[in-house]
């Protein structure tokens, strides 16, 4: 058990997977001599040669392709595309070609390819290296899509990403690779789409994934010491969606609150609570509620992009809010 | 039509590909009357025209080779070796479909085959190949990668982006353009810059050469020249096919955006009229052995025992097996189940592990 960046506990789980399995190999846009943009491929290459950390030409639609090819004679490809932004040049080969071919193919032909990169809003990048683009891949079936916040499910879920047989889009957060925490190397890993409950609360249940997951944790902080007492569910999987873990905390509540940095409209959010009241309509005692990122491209400007997307504040708020709704019931 | 050649081919050979050629005709013609009926229903893009750039191309390859190619792939897969039954089948949507009717005529696979798929958008078999030659040079084995696609799928990204990447890295790739003139509606000239596909590829360093796709000998020796370099480690090989598709883009599409001078012209230079021409041994007349030296008449001779030797009666025999076989499949295809949903949730879920544990690290 060690201390570690996210970033480490991704490279750790490449290497330990790359020195476990040979027909596991890395490519991307300056994975291999540069290390790769996020250090997460750093020393790879020195260590397995370029055939297995293969840099590539400014070409994702073509190198995201090549890993379903590979995928389909057996390797286990690991593809690094710097940016979700970048993933909009690959789309069809993740949603026409990964998603499509084991299906399309009776069967036939396994898909083990795992698609890494950050998306999220980091600092002051613009508007087109700040989205969320998560609901976009959810709403392909044939995809399964992890969302790392810590840097433990980071070294534990690429490492179960790279051994299914399914395709996986790991989706990192810019703001988590210099995030640290402990790691251990040697506990078994939980199923790769299980859900945790980070805290355990009375009054409402927190829906919450990658990068709001520690927003989650530092607001339900603050409403303790008011007395309000939230359970905060870590989703790690957006696709498939670990149902129970949730349906069961918002039983007990009988409040849920969605923070998400997805954009409110159609974002990852509308799927959590259309589901969720489904399931828990008669046991709630308020609607279920979204804190989520505006309906805007990301401004520039510092201020306003920090206001575009969910603070701890805006947790706490709304927490604040749906309790009031309740003494006001009284 | 005389074909030209630089070696002999053996009889067999010239026979199987006359019999793929003629197998080819007969199963899109009964494929399009199926449709005809109500029996085939979607897209369903046929070949006639073109049969001498997949039966050329693909007798040049061996059994270790992978295969990637488009929506209108039945003919590929068919030469490929998938029993006609099995494509019929898959045309038809049936559960004994190659692709167990989840796929259907543009969606053509068969893993034992190594036939990486038929592709629905223009443009994907680039990055497929590009992958499947990756893994290939990875393990460094001496198998090729057959990338067809038509001229209509070069001004995608994809064609560049993966004709960069399979020289820079020297992939065992031969990517072969059916140049039908024609992507759906639009002639080439109105959609290409440049024309004459072929010279595209030196861009990026690729040799290429162009050969009459209405010609099986042209097209065949062309492939084994291709796949001899890529064999030798050349990296990867470009070939623009000429030809032509005698109907539509799809059984949709009427074709009648093209002039009938252009239609005529191509099918009085029929792949299969002239295949069949050169595989009926032409005897000579009087006055042609008459008029031959001694030393003619050796070589004559030799020509006979080398090349194809058939008659009339045998490619009529052909001709009646191949409807045979074509009529048993459209039989096998009508009669087989369909799938259920049941089926589908199970194609879906075939390579799924909902992973429980993973063991503790090594």
């Amino acid at each position: 058990m060690s201390e570690m960046f996210y970033w480490q506990a991704l490279n750790r789980a490449m290497d330990a997977e790359m020195a476990a399995d040979e027909t596991v190999l890395t490519l991307g846009e300056d994975v291999g001599l540069y290390g790769g943009t996020y250090r997460v491929t750093e020393g790879l290459m020195a260590k397995y040669g370029e055939w297995r950390v293969r840099d590539t030409p400014i070409s994702e639609n073509s190198f995201t392709g090549l890993g379903v090819g590979a995928a389909m004679l057996g390797l286990r490809p690991v593809v690094e595309i710097m940016t979700i932004n970048f993933a909009l040049f690959a789309m069809d080969a993740i949603v026409n070609m990964a998603a499509k071919i084991p299906f399309m193919s009776g069967g036939q032909f396994p898909m083990p390819l795992t698609i890494r990169m950050p998306g999220g809003v980091a600092k002051q990048l613009g508007a087109q290296h700040s989205q969320r683009l998560e609901h976009m891949l959810m709403n392909v079936p044939g995809l399964r899509m992890v969302v790392p916040a810590t840097p433990q499910d980071a070294y534990w879920q690429l490492r179960q990403a790279i051994r299914s047989d399914d395709p996986v889009i790991v989706l990192e957060h810019e703001l988590l690779y210099f995030s640290k925490g402990r790691v251990d190397e040697m506990v078994p890993a939980p199923p790769i789409h299980q859900a945790v409950v980070r805290r355990r609360g009375r009054d409402i249940t927190c829906v919450a994934y990658s990068r709001m997951l520690p927003l989650a944790l530092q607001a339900a902080e603050t409403l303790a010491a008011e007395g309000i007492e939230l359970t905060v569910i870590d989703l790690r999987s957006l696709s498939p969606i670990d149902w129970n873990t949730c349906i069961t905390a918002v039983e007990q509540t009988h409040r849920c609150l969605i923070v998400e940095e997805d954009c409110r409209f159609a974002g990852a959010g509308a799927e959590f609570a259309a589901t969720l009241q489904e399931h828990c309509f008669y046991l709630l005692d308020a609607p279920i509620r979204r804190v989520a990122g505006m309906d805007i491209p990301t401004p520039f400007n510092g201020t306003l992009e920090a206001a575009s997307i969910p603070r701890a504040d805006d947790i706490v708020q709304a927490a604040r809010q749906m309790m009031a709704r309740k003494e006001a019931a009284r | 039509m005389r074909f030209c050649r630089k070696k002999a081919m053996d009889k067999t050979q010239m026979a199987a590909m006359l019999r793929d050629m003629l197998r080819a005709r007969a199963f899109e013609e009964a494929a399009a009357q199926a449709y005809a009926q109500g029996h085939i229903a979607g897209f369903l893009h046929l070949y006639p025209g073109e049969e001498a750039v997949a039966v050329g191309v693909l007798h040049a390859a061996e059994p270790g080779d992978y295969v990637v190619s488009t929506y209108r792939e039945h003919v590929h897969a068919l030469v490929r070796g998938i029993p006609a039954r099995q494509i019929m089948a898959e045309l038809h949507g049936k559960k004994t479909g190659i692709s167990g009717g989840m796929g259907g005529s543009m969606h053509l696979f068969d893993k034992d085959r190594r036939f990486l798929g038929g592709y629905a958008i223009v443009g994907e078999t680039f990055p497929i190949a590009l992958g499947a030659g990756y893994a290939v040079a990875y393990r460094k084995l001496p198998e090729a990668v057959l990338c067809f696609f038509g001229d209509g799928a070069v001004n995608q990204g994809t064609f560049h982006e993966s004709l960069n990447m399979a020289a820079l890295w020297k992939l065992p790739i031969f990517f072969i353009c059916e140049n039908n003139h024609y992507q759906i509606g639009t002639e080439i000239h109105r959609h290409s810059a440049i024309t004459e596909v072929y010279k595209r590829a030196c861009a990026y360093g690729i040799p290429a050469e162009k050969a009459d796709g209405m010609n099986v000998i042209a097209v065949h020796e062309a492939a084994e020249r291709a796949l001899e370099r890529i064999r030798a480690g050349d990296g990867p090989q470009f070939l623009e096919l000429e030809t032509y598709r005698y109907r539509g883009h799809s059984m949709a599409d009427s074709g009648s955006y093209r002039p009938n001078a252009e239609l005529n012209a191509y099918q009085a230079n029929d792949p299969i009229a002239a295949a069949v021409h050169e595989a009926e041994y032409p005897y000579p007349g009087i006055e042609a052995v008459a008029a031959a030296s001694a030393n003619s008449v050796t070589r004559f001779a030799d020509h006979c025992c080398q090349e194809g030797h058939l008659d009339d009666a045998t490619v009529e025999r052909m001709r009646r097996e191949i409807q045979e076989e074509v009529a048993d499949a459209v039989t096998f295809a009508e009669q087989s189940a369909a799938p259920d949903m049941e089926d589908a949730w199970k194609a879906f879920h075939r390579n799924r592990r909902f992973e429980t544990l993973m063991e503790v690290a090594r």
